[in-house]
């Protein structure tokens, strides 16, 4: 067993501090090439991971980067660094420690290349701009240890397939390397295990009690729809009150930016609140950080850009505003409340409208009974893996088998074949076209058996692009004048906007003036009814076994655990209307503002009822019927169009489905948006490098074109394989669609009602509606054209 | 698939495809094609376009010559990404182009991207004079009659965002008729400096709609 160094014993010794059995564990296993520790929020996860490499350096180290930590977050490194920095300074330790993320200033990431430290605290991206560099062997040649933290959250995206690739790169340049991967609570510890490595032992620390968990009660009920909280204004106001510090979670950020507007004018107290998420600037974050870290704040509105970080030892309540859509998160969540490791976790739930009631009350009984939903990932997306290629390139010619066989060592691309592995290297080469164009000017060439860059000052331009996150394009958002940054907003909504209207961003709300040099300048503007901007984060569709719980809840006769509100609004569905069960499939037809509504209450999660829209809205097409767009959410389909709809029967035959299903995705907005982002991934297009265009006047063009040349030209090229395959991954819920067909079999009711309905109603509030491009909406543009210009007195 | 446009005295048809034909007098105009963008690009250094578009342009420019029969043909400028993709333009694109371009009046207009004459038969102009109108890549101030390129005017109707013709009562602006084109906003300081107040956008698409010009 590995000792730490005695000086650093005696000075937790003389704090008073006892190690934990799993962190004692970690040491004792400090020789394992790998392992993942699982273990709740305040049980010393992060330092746990840190103690072998304290324990490896000693009080005087030689030079050299010794240990990797790499986390999620750029804000939790500088944490980290920070948190590290007090028992290697308190045991006068001569340990360096420093954190480079984006936010690194260029000097300073000079110095680390030449000079690194012996820890290095970074992120997935910051790692792949490291290993791009010619000199990456040299910096990474002594190093003994990588620490993966929140390694949960990394594993369920791109970025974690990244992170796995970069792995086995830094694995063949120092083989002894040893890898740690810290995790919350999850469904499956073993199918973490493999995503860290080949051969990894699994630590499970104690989980602590159970979470204190329940629903606010609030002396006024939810609204129908929408809301996002602000109801409960007054309950969460009085939580705060009596905690030390409360988190309040929301779903998305405008739903944070509109709630902590509304807290705030409703915080007679003056209570110091603040607001966090992920499209505010760095500073304003930072400063946020820093005061909780101060214990300064009583409440901060937040998304999920709180989920992971620093264990706030004072944050005592979290509130989740919003149903929690799939349970793992939410349990993961609560553990941030967690101040004393064997204390329970306190945690309320607040239905934004009164369906998320029973959404809730579902989770709520999920939690008791311990069962926590996971959806297996599948195997690792080859855009990701072309844009490690490239980046494997501008750090120095490699062999492609070489390559290749490190590649398959990583978890998510252990099952990929070597013609798959070839088609990527040769699109990354020569664009994979069937045409072939571009000899001459070809990304990588081979000399002497080795793959290099054609052109090695390709290099800095590919650097630019590198990184997974696929953020839609923002703007910054600045004052006029002085110039502070106050955050970003999408840039579909900052060409929505005249000068003179005004929106709220970080809790303000500001006035836009004018867009200058792709920032949008704005003036202090405090007024009333501010627009909102919509930013479109992670959306997580209800897992499986929340709808079916769900729907469980629905079938009961009465509703004593629920709210008298709530209950009250499902009887009265039950009356008007009825109430969904699970051996049919309930359809609603009803007139709302001018336009004929269908509602498809399939409960087949968002993504399948997604599909469910696309195939329907075609059959409807091809009917005549003129839909003119969609909306899905995780239990309904809401579609609407010129035309009712009489017999559904036939839009619900599973074999027309089925044939239709390949040919009726192509061309699609859906499609369109997987395409963009693939091809952004994979290094197609570049991105516009945060709000920095290409010179010209003509912005680049959409990547619609290119999906269009690429579908009529050359219908197998790569990217429309992996386009294919990511939409019909988060689409193969058309076995959910299959599942559900199957069980309803002829009972399918269409119910036709003379209004919108109380079930129906929260949907009208979704946002991600999906317009329909066919007959309805050229008779749409037909008639809009003729009023605009009968208006403008033009006919 | 065509809007009616009354301009100067004669009927232009705006058609929904990004071309400009005059039945009167049996011209065909398409402005900004933009061809060999790709190869530009990808000589240039940058990321390696489905080499296509230059096909998928003459597709279309075939049909519509095809469809209006047209025997005179006005390229408005910057038909090339620039001097060098009109030299290395492929073989079986060089021969499509000199098919189409057979038995035609055909005109070259240069633009501020191919800005020289280019070795592919037809008359090379710097701007053309057709009574009434006047042909030139770029506006100029204080004209009439004026037919320009450029600028890739672009508007949103119903949601939709697609290149669009300019028209005001003294000049008219086409959209780029090319398949690797971005657009420009019609509500942007260029184009709004430019054209009247009372100017329309008749966009393209699937069909040709004419709407005031956003601005």
């Amino acid at each position: 067993m590995t000792s730490l160094p005695p000086a650093l014993s005696d000075w937790f010794a003389a704090k008073g501090w006892t190690l934990h059995l799993h962190q004692l564990d970690m040491l004792a296993r400090a020789a394992d090439p790998a392992t993942l520790l699982v273990a709740p929020t305040g049980g010393g996860k992060t330092l746990a991971g840190f103690l072998p490499t304290l324990a490896e350096l000693g009080p005087n180290p030689p030079p050299g980067l010794h240990t990797l930590y790499i986390s999620p977050l750029k804000a939790l490194t500088a944490d980290i660094r920070r948190n590290l920095g007090t028992p290697i300074e308190g045991a006068a330790l001569k340990i360096r420690v420093e954190d480079r993320t984006g936010d690194t200033s260029y000097s300073q990431r000079r110095r680390q290349r030449a000079d690194p430290p012996h820890i290095l605290l970074t992120t997935p991206e910051s790692l792949a701009l490291l290993l791009s560099y010619e000199d990456a062997p040299r910096v990474f040649a002594g190093l003994q240890r990588v620490i993966i933290d929140e390694i949960h959250a990394l594993a369920e995206s791109k970025r974690g397939d990244q992170l796995v690739l970069q792995l086995a790169r830094l694995q063949s340049l120092t083989p002894s390397l040893r890898r740690i991967g810290l995790s919350a609570t999850v469904e499956s510890p073993p199918a973490l295990a493999r995503f860290l490595s080949p051969q990894t032992t699994i630590l499970q620390a104690d989980p602590g009690p159970d979470p204190d968990i329940s629903m606010l009660d609030t002396d006024a009920p939810p609204p129908w729809s929408g809301g996002g909280g602000r109801y409960a204004i007054p309950a969460i106001l009085n939580e705060v009150t009596r905690h030390k510090t409360t988190l309040i979670f929301h779903n998305t950020r405008a739903q944070a930016e509109l709630f902590f507007h509304d807290l705030w004018l409703a915080n007679t107290d003056d209570l110091p609140i603040g607001i966090h998420h992920g499209s505010l600037s760095r500073e304003q974050r930072s400063r946020v950080e820093q005061a909780m870290t101060a214990g300064a704040l009583r409440a901060v509105v937040c998304t999920g850009s709180l989920d992971l970080g620093l264990d706030w030892g004072d944050v005592d309540l979290v509130i989740q505003v919003g149903a929690p859509k799939n349970v793992k998160r939410l349990v993961q969540r609560i553990g941030r409340a967690n101040h004393r490791y064997n204390a329970p976790s306190k945690a309320l739930l607040v239905p934004a409208n009164r369906f998320e009631v029973v959404e809730c009350q579902a989770a709520l009984d999920a939690v008791r009974d311990h069962t926590l939903d996971g959806e297996p990932r599948g195997p690792g997306p080859r855009d990701v893996l072309c844009q490690h290629i490239l980046a494997t390139a501008c750090a120095g010619p490699f062999d492609a088998d070489q390559l290749y066989a490190e590649v398959i060592t990583a978890g998510p691309y252990g099952v990929l074949t070597k013609p798959e592995f070839d088609a990527c290297l040769d699109f990354v080469a020569t664009g994979g076209y069937a045409l072939k164009a571009y000899d001459r000017w070809q990304r990588l060439k081979q000399t002497g058996g080795k793959w290099h860059l054609r052109d090695p000052r390709a290099a800095a331009l590919i650097r630019q692009n590198l990184g997974t996150i696929i953020d839609i394009e923002t703007l910054k958002v600045r004052l006029r004048g002085h110039g502070a940054p106050l955050g970003e907003v999408e840039e579909s909504f900052a060409a929505s906007l005249t000068p003179g209207d005004t929106f709220l961003i970080g809790g303000q709300i500001v006035r836009y003036e004018a867009l200058r040099e792709m920032t949008v300048e704005v003036s202090r503007n405090p007024g009333r009814d501010p627009k909102v901007a919509v930013f479109s984060g992670t959306r997580f569709a209800t897992s499986t076994l929340l709808a079916d719980r769900i729907l469980a809840i629905l079938q009961q006769e009465s509703w004593p655990d629920l709210p008298a509100h709530t209950a009250g609004w499902l009887d009265l569905q039950r009356q008007v209307s009825r109430l969904p069960d699970p051996h049919s499939l309930l359809l609603e037809s009803f007139p709302h503002d001018g336009r004929e509504h269908l509602v498809v209450y399939g409960f087949a999660g968002r993504n399948a009822q997604q599909t469910l829209g696309l195939l329907l809205t075609k059959q409807m097409e091809s009917q005549g019927l003129a839909p003119l767009g969609f909306v899905a959410t995780d239990y309904a389909t809401l579609i609407w169009g010129l035309d009712p709809v009489t017999n559904a029967a036939p839009l619900f035959d599973l074999t027309t489905l089925k044939d239709g299903l390949e040919t009726w995705l192509s061309g699609n907005a859906v499609m369109k948006r997987t395409f963009r982002s693939t091809a952004l991934i994979s290094g197609l297009i570049e991105r516009s490098h945060q709000g920095r265009r290409k010179s010209g006047r003509q912005a680049t063009f959409s990547s619609d074109i290119l999906y269009d040349t690429l579908r009529r030209y050359d219908p197998d090229h790569l990217l429309l394989q992996i386009t294919r395959e990511e939409a019909l991954r988060g689409l193969i819920d058309f076995s959910r669609i299959e599942a559900l067909i199957h069980r309803v079999g002829a009972n399918i009711n269409l119910v036709r009602l003379p209004r919108v309905t109380p079930l129906a109603a929260p949907l009208f509030f979704e946002p991600g509606r999906i317009p329909v491009q066919g007959e309805g909406r050229d008779r749409l543009a037909s008639s809009e054209a003729r009023n605009l210009m009968e208006a403008a007195g033009l006919t | 698939m065509h809007h009616a446009l009354f301009f100067h005295g004669e009927t232009l048809h705006l058609r929904a495809t990004g071309a400009l034909f005059w039945p009167a007098r049996q011209v065909i105009v398409v402005s900004d094609l933009h061809l060999g963008k790709s190869e530009r690009l990808a000589r240039r250094g940058g990321t390696l376009l489905p080499p296509y578009e230059t096909q998928a342009t003459l597709e279309k420019f075939d049909r519509d010559l095809e469809t209006t029969g047209a025997a005179t043909v006005i390229c408005l400028g910057d038909s090339f990404d620039d001097l060098a993709a009109a030299g290395s333009i492929d073989d079986a694109s060089r021969l499509w182009l000199t098919r189409l371009m057979a038995g035609r009046d055909w005109t070259w207009i240069t633009g501020n991207h191919d800005p020289g004459p280019i070795d592919i038969g037809g008359s090379h102009r710097v701007e053309l004079t057709v009574r009434p109108f006047t042909f030139r890549h770029i506006a100029e101030p204080g004209q009439s009659a004026e037919i320009s390129g450029h600028f890739h005017p672009k508007a949103r109707l119903a949601g939709q965002s697609r290149p669009c013709f300019l028209a005001d009562a003294a000049r008219l602006m086409m959209p780029a008729y090319g398949t690797y084109t971005g657009g420009l906003w019609s509500n942007d300081p260029a184009l709004t400096t430019i054209m009247a107040r009372d100017a329309l956008a008749i966009l393209t698409g699937t069909r040709a709609l004419a709407i005031p010009m956003p601005r």
